[in-house]
């Protein structure tokens, strides 16, 4: 069956934050004459005559061409700094730029891997620098919605192979030889007719002074000629992190650094009347205290009370002695409570379809067996460890930020506007992320640490306390879905329908989803299902919403994948049969589309993930092994999960088994990280995580009620690939989103108990 | 205020204008610069602060400095004996290449230290009691076991 139903492009803004990462990338000045495609046109620049000699190659996101700045081997030092993708020195080392912000995805490391592999250098002759923040050189410069390596994959490579290009035509020149009779070995030009080779660095004078080949054309290697990537290679700031050295936004030190918190209402959009800000003052080590009127935009300025001090710990204590008269007027009086009994009133009824295909209720009345659960699922933070921080120093009319931001490129513009001041006189240094998980795709935080920069004479940083970053997050949204399975005497579902919630910001057309709001049809994953029908009964929230890992994905293939097991097990059917069946024939529903489903990876690798994971194999009692599949972030995901519950309900995932195909592998180590995270964030998350709200206000405060998992809890994780030829995808998140559902349907095998609401702690479950 | 005096990674360091009642954390990041030892919860619920006091692994953001004055504080900046020679399980750690963001590591290596001086061959249960006040947002866990495991067969407890 073909099915329109998927073939949808994903909506900006909403469903991926890539979406909304490019819409921000494109409102900056300096990109927005170029970045006219999905991957803005590039050329390459050469520099010679920078300190030290040897060749340097840059993107170039101009259309002009300025290769000839590069001819008179003089560096246009203002315009192209040093700083570019590779730089070959003369005593043979290999500097190549990282550009994107490093949020423990692994892209510092492997974003390098791609150039170098193309460059045809041992890694260890690799160095590796953060690259500034600058779209003219390096394009956008952001991490989320794993698009760093589909983005980044041809523009490196391509890099890389330029480079490479122009050793071999520098050593043909200066042996006289034709330039297929060179090849590049480990940072060599070899001599095929005599076995004679030419250094990079001997030969990187003479490569700088040869005109650039143009990217699309140069030759680049095959997969099976790879040597670095698809290998296990460490990250390149092992060495500082295990040493403690200062890399992360939080370690920013500056002299005469202030210590500043910024104090909101607790219930969101709540403004401040008025504060005791006199006798915060007079507090030892509080240099200043004031109000900030903010913007009223949740991502840019909140209002608040802004305290500067000479300490951390001053800060924090001033914090605690401030008081407060907040203005409720405009505050968010939202109440989880009443959220949940709303959405139930709301969807037990009838609604008006925002998706249909075929005839649900035909099918319904058609159907042997009909299946209506109710899921739930709660608010949750993204609680990154390193708490939001930002650094900010105004001095002179400029302003300089180092943000630990997912999407560092937007902050000037919107700090232009904020603060009145010019985009060319606002810089941002990128720093390592003690986590993202699309936290810091928004930016508040460098819009909090500038507007308090911006008032005072000295270098501030900003620090939130635990409570505070987890009483202001944008928050994954809760969902509730009332859902009906149709099923014929064949077992074989007809139908599904879908009465859900989707959350649009209050105040707004409540036509958009909030970020990460969004139910599709697309997100059953069940293309053969003739007849379906959805509901999204829109509903106004205040309370932030934001992406998280996985946005909407995290929360949807939970639901979809276990009422799709409810079903199988409704129709007495084995569950691997029943989920392969709902694939239907091999095929790709919008054949050159990546975001779109291809049904054939996601049958490779739900049969690889039952092979490995013993499916069909006896259990002991009290033991199970659920099934799940998700295909998010263009990864495709199977994984099982092996669990043992004891008489008291205590949950024991023993095995995950993940099968994944994410096109090719580029980092073994990096990408199994990120797998081996994901499945352990999932167990997280399940276990007992959930923010609730009264009065606009969150309850949960620190990691007493907002629990991460422990060591103790780490299931065995094994993990399958499944090379094929796409291109390489990111990691980031689809390996989240199978997860929960794997768990819980196998919570189910072994007890017989339907998971549907969320956290499992509701339903009376523990995981030990 | 009074001055106190902590001998930090075998140096001895004087704070002055400092109150007392600043936990050893913000004592070390604000007042000593030194910035390897991380702020997570301030609530004694991560970890990630973790350094040693006398030799025994505490979480630094809930013990002021009053107390400390006169001992001896170890962090990861000063955990590795000598300047080239680092601590078996910071060899270990890059091996296993450990961390995704790395924001926990610095905590965890610390408490990693402190049982291996302990035990140093210990199980995985031992592990994950001695690391179960260490918290880990991205989900490094095994292989930090493996890393600990690692270190500990190359004679960790160095
Ligand atoms: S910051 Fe000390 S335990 Fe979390
Ligand atoms: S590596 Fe990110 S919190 Fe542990």
């Amino acid at each position: 069956m073909n099915n329109d139903l998927y073939n949808h492009d994903l909506e900006p803004d909403v469903d991926m934050p890539a979406e909304f990462i490019e819409r921000q990338n494109r409102h900056s000045a300096k990109v927005s004459e170029s970045a006219d495609s999905f991957i803005p046109r590039r050329q390459f620049l050469k520099m010679s005559g920078i300190a030290g000699g040897g060749l340097v190659l840059a993107f170039s996101l101009s259309r002009s061409p300025r290769a000839k700045a590069a001819h008179h081997g003089e560096s246009d030092s203002t315009e192209f700094s040093p700083n570019a993708f590779i730089q070959i020195k003369p005593d043979g080392t290999i500097v190549i730029a990282a550009k994107n912000p490093e949020v423990g995805q692994g892209i510092k490391t492997f974003l390098p891997m791609i150039i170098a592999e193309e460059l045809e250098v041992p890694w260890e002759s690799v160095t590796v620098e953060q690259s500034a923040i600058d779209a003219k050189r390096f394009g956008p410069q952001s991490a989320g919605g794993s698009q760093s390596t589909p983005r980044n994959w041809d523009p490196l490579r391509q890099a890389g192979a330029v480079a490479r290009a122009m050793l071999i035509a520098a050593a043909a020149k200066t042996w006289g030889v034709s330039e297929s009779k060179c090849n590049a070995d480990q940072g060599f030009i070899i001599n095929e007719s005599n076995g004679k080779k030419l250094s990079y660095a001997e030969l990187a004078t003479t490569a700088a002074s040869l005109p650039i080949p143009d990217g699309k054309t140069v030759p680049l290697k095959k997969r099976s000629e790879y040597k670095i990537l698809g290998k296990f290679i460490p990250g390149v700031d092992n060495q500082a992190l295990v040493t403690g050295q200062p890399l992360f936004g939080i370690d920013q030190q500056l002299p005469g650094l202030l210590h500043a918190v910024y104090v909101k209402c607790p219930s969101f959009g709540g403004t401040v009347n008025s504060a005791n800000l006199d006798a915060i003052k007079a507090r030892p080590g509080i240099v200043d205290a004031f109000v900030l009127e903010g913007n009223g935009v949740d991502n840019e300025l909140s209002a608040g009370v802004a305290i500067l001090a000479k300490s951390t710990y001053e800060a924090f204590q001033a914090e605690k002695a401030l008081q407060v008269d907040w203005n409720h007027d405009p505050a968010s009086k939202e109440s989880w409570t009443d959220f949940q009994k709303q959405a139930r009133e709301i969807t037990s009824k009838p609604g008006k379809a925002t998706e249909e295909q075929g005839d649900f209720s035909a099918a319904q009345s058609e159907a042997k067996t009909v299946v209506e659960s109710f899921y739930t699922y709660p608010f949750l933070s993204h609680s990154n460890l390193e708490p939001q921080n930002c650094t900010a120093w105004f001095r002179d009319g400029k302003m300089e930020l180092w943000a630990p931001s997912q999407t560092p490129q937007s902050i000037a513009g919107m700090l232009s506007k904020l603060l009145d001041i010019d985009q060319s006189n606002i810089e941002v240094n990128q720093l390592r992320i003690g986590g993202g998980f699309g936290r810091r795709l928004l930016n508040d935080f460098a819009c909090e640490a500038a507007a308090i920069a911006h008032k005072v004479d000295a270098p501030v940083k900003l620090m939130w306390n635990r409570e505070s970053d987890l009483a202001h997050d944008f928050y994954r949204v809760g969902g509730f879905h009332n859902l009906t399975g149709a099923l014929d005497s064949k077992g074989r579902l007809t139908g599904l329908q879908d009465r859900t919630i989707v959350y649009t910001p209050a105040g707004g057309d409540g036509k958009r989803p909030v970020r990460g709001g969004n139910v599709r049809a697309s997100n059953i994953q069940c293309p053969e299902i003739p007849n379906v029908r959805i509901e999204a009964n829109s509903l106004p929230l205040q309370i932030p919403a934001g992406w998280w890992r996985a946005p909407s994905s995290c929360s949807l293939a939970w639901v979809f994948q276990s009422f799709v097991h409810e079903l199988a097990v409704a129709a007495k059917r084995d569950h691997l049969e029943f989920l392969l069946e709902q694939f239907g024939e091999p095929r790709w529903l919008k054949k050159g589309k990546a975001n779109v489903f291809n049904t054939e990876r996601a049958i490779n690798v739900t049969k690889l993930a039952a092979e490995k994971g013993d499916w069909g194999k006896p259990m002991k009692k009290r033991q199970g092994r659920g099934l799940s599949f998700y295909f998010s972030h263009l990864g495709y995901f199977a994984e099982i999960a092996e669990i043992t519950v004891d008489s008291s309900n205590n949950v024991k995932v023993d095995r995950v088994v993940v099968a994944a195909d994410v096109g090719m592998l580029l980092n073994k180590s990096g990408g199994e990280n990120q797998v081996e995270g994901s499945v352990i964030d999932g167990i997280s998350t399940l276990a007992d995580q959930e923010i609730t709200f009264e009065n606009g206000a969150v309850k949960e405060s620190n990691f007493d009620t907002y629990p991460l998992l422990r060591m103790s809890a780490q299931p065995n994780i094994e993990i399958h690939w499944l090379t094929s030829d796409y291109s390489p995808t990111g990691l980031g998140e689809p390996a989240f989103p199978p997860l929960a559902a794997a768990v819980t349907n196998a919570i189910h095998q072994a007890t017989g108990k339907r998971i549907r609401a969320m956290p499992i702690s509701k339903e009376g479950f523990k995981i030990v | 205020m009074p001055t106190i005096s902590i001998n930090v990674n075998g140096e001895l360091r004087e704070i002055s204008d400092i109150d007392p009642n600043t936990p050893l954390l913000w004592a070390l990041r604000d007042h000593l610069q030194m910035v390897g030892t991380k702020f997570g919860c301030g609530k004694g619920l991560c970890g990630a602060c973790t350094v040693h006091l006398n030799g025994a692994a505490v979480r630094s953001c809930s013990i002021p400095i009053s107390e400390v004055d006169g001992q001896s504080v170890t962090t990861i900046e000063g955990l590795a004996a000598k300047a080239h020679k680092l601590h078996p399980l910071q060899d270990a750690w890059m091996e296993h290449d450990v961390p995704q963001c790395g924001y926990c590591q610095a905590g965890q290596i610390m408490s990693a230290a402190s049982l291996l001086s302990r035990n140093a061959n210990p199980s995985d249960t031992d592990i994950d009691d001695a690391m179960a006040g260490n918290l880990c947002r991205c989900g490094t866990y095994k292989r930090i076991r493996k890393a600990i495991h690692s270190a500990a067969t190359k004679g960790g407890a160095a």
